[in-house]
């Protein structure tokens, strides 16, 4: 693996930091008019999600991480893991709860999400920033209610719970925004 | 075609600084002090082990007999060897280069202002900083404290007693950080940069003075009101952005000779690239340089806080990497 020296530290570079891959979130260099030369990262684990702050000495050099992002189709999920292909190899993974995380609840058959692989195993699943969703199961709207707003829950197909207009009913195709976890639109 | 022939400081900002140029030259104007141009390429480097020189080539006939040349890091050398040629008071607005400082707030290559003012002290001058610098960013009441105070204040630290093993104790504390250093002024300057400076942001602007004597550089040592020996040196911050940096200046050749040996053994000890100190300063101290002070503040630095920028690369027109 290749190291990579201070000075080339940059936002979105992966490396490897007591074991674990890590992604670069904001790198700065810190040198006062006298006194060393530093580079303060701040660095997001990828496998747990913990971002914290970690200061690097000029000569100092991080190794790399074979980290990658891949486009890859969500298939199904089998109770306990989650699979995924690469569209273009065919090439199928599986996930774990911990890789998946809270982005289960927004996956839908042959959507495509972005794969974190880490040495080929995925380590995070990002879906789309916006699935489209059916619902199956609303109460029903209430008739004439619509101009004053107010929402109710509704569970989607994927078992997510949103919050939606009254007109939604059972059924209803929706559009999400996954990063908020909120109703956009009917799709 | 990639969009790096364009500038990255909108026009706006350009003529802000242009402004601020003008308004530091009518500063000086009134106040009586010269402007002055002193060489940007020079026959020494400077000595401080944690500043790395420009070299460049000179050639008097075309590729042979080549001479090095260094780019100046700081005009201070040279305008010493003119306050002790009889300036008087003087000012200088140039270009500093430093290898490896590229960054949020580096440029290699950046503006300085240097100013020295024979009769003062570091107080005085902190005065006149102040005159200059508040007008151009619209602050007041600039804070003073000193170096020991600060710590006792920000980390409840007695900079008297703490020994090295304590500063990297409580160092560690604050920072993730895989170091081993027996120079205590390194982690004096670790907690400086890393943990107070941070704190110093919503201070507005703050004079930090009477240094460590170990961190003296080019500043007397006397006795502070504890009878402790401290440099007679200050920084400004502002909104935590180190701006300036200032000495009541040494002038005494021995003591100078001295700290360059000391300077040089340290870049031995650290590996750090050896280059020619400036013996025309000692010569110049030794033939008498008026009692002065002295300071360097970052122009780019001041224009990025009297816009309230982040970036150096909103004020300099075309940073290094369009350079």
């Amino acid at each position: 693996m290749a190291n990579y020296p201070s000075n080339q530290f940059k936002n979105g570079l992966k490396v490897m930091i007591e074991g674990d891959p890590c992604s670069m979130v904001d790198v700065e260099f810190v040198k006062p008019g006298k006194g060393q030369a530093f580079t303060r990262v701040k660095l997001k684990n990828l496998i747990t999600g913990r971002t914290w702050e970690r200061t690097f000495k000029s000569n100092e050099t991080a190794e790399s991480a074979d980290v990658m992002d891949t486009d890859m189709e969500y298939l199904y999920c089998d109770g306990e893991m989650w699979h995924f292909m690469d569209p273009q190899s065919y090439e199928q993974v599986a996930a774990d709860k911990t890789a998946v995380g809270d982005a289960h609840q927004w996956l839908k058959e042959q959507d495509k999400c972005l794969v974190t692989l880490w040495n080929n195993n995925p380590i995070s699943i990002t879906p789309p920033n916006f699935v489209e969703l059916e619902v199956t199961e609303t109460d029903p709207g209430l008739k004439g209610d619509t101009a004053q707003g107010g929402s109710k829950p509704a569970k989607l197909q994927s078992g997510a719970v949103v919050r939606v207009p009254l007109f939604i009913e059972q059924g209803d195709i929706l559009k999400i925004d996954t990063r908020s976890g909120e109703y956009v639109s009917r799709a | 075609m990639s969009q790096l022939w364009r500038a990255t400081a909108p026009l706006n900002n350009l003529r802000k600084r242009a402004q601020i140029f003008a308004q530091i030259r009518e500063f000086f104007a009134t106040r009586d002090v010269l402007e002055v141009e002193t060489p940007l390429m020079t026959s020494a480097a400077v000595s401080d082990p944690y500043i790395d020189t420009i070299e460049c080539r000179y050639h008097p006939l075309p590729g042979q007999q080549e001479q090095p040349r260094y780019l100046q890091s700081s005009p201070e050398y040279a305008m010493k060897r003119l306050l002790a040629s009889g300036s008087g008071a003087i000012y200088q607005i140039c270009k500093a280069f430093r290898n490896g400082e590229c960054g949020r707030r580096h440029n290699p290559e950046f503006t300085m202002l240097e100013w020295y003012r024979p009769g003062f002290d570091h107080h005085q001058l902190m005065d006149e900083v102040e005159a200059l610098v508040g007008p151009v960013i619209g602050m007041k009441g600039f804070q003073r404290i000193s170096y020991s105070a600060l710590f006792r204040q920000y980390l409840k630290l007695d900079l008297q007693t703490a020994t090295v093993q304590e500063l990297a104790a409580i160092t560690r504390q604050h920072i993730d950080i895989k170091m081993e250093d027996d120079n205590r002024d390194n982690w004096l300057n670790l907690l400086m940069s890393h943990v107070i400076e941070p704190q110093l942001a919503d201070k507005g602007a703050v004079f930090v003075y009477d240094y460590p004597a170990s961190q003296a550089a080019l500043s007397r040592v006397a006795e502070d009101p504890d009878g402790q020996p401290v440099a007679c040196r200050f920084e400004l911050f502002i909104a935590g952005v180190e701006l300036a940096n200032g000495y009541y200046e040494l002038t005494d050749a021995a003591e100078q000779a001295k700290r360059f040996a000391k300077d040089i053994a340290q870049r031995q000890t650290e590996g750090l690239p050896l280059r020619p100190t400036d013996s025309l300063l000692v010569d110049a101290l030794e033939s008498g340089m008026p009692e002065c002070a002295g300071v360097a503040m970052g122009l780019d630095r001041l224009v990025m806080l009297a816009l309230g920028t982040e970036q150096i690369s909103d004020v300099i027109a075309l940073p290094f990497d369009r350079a």
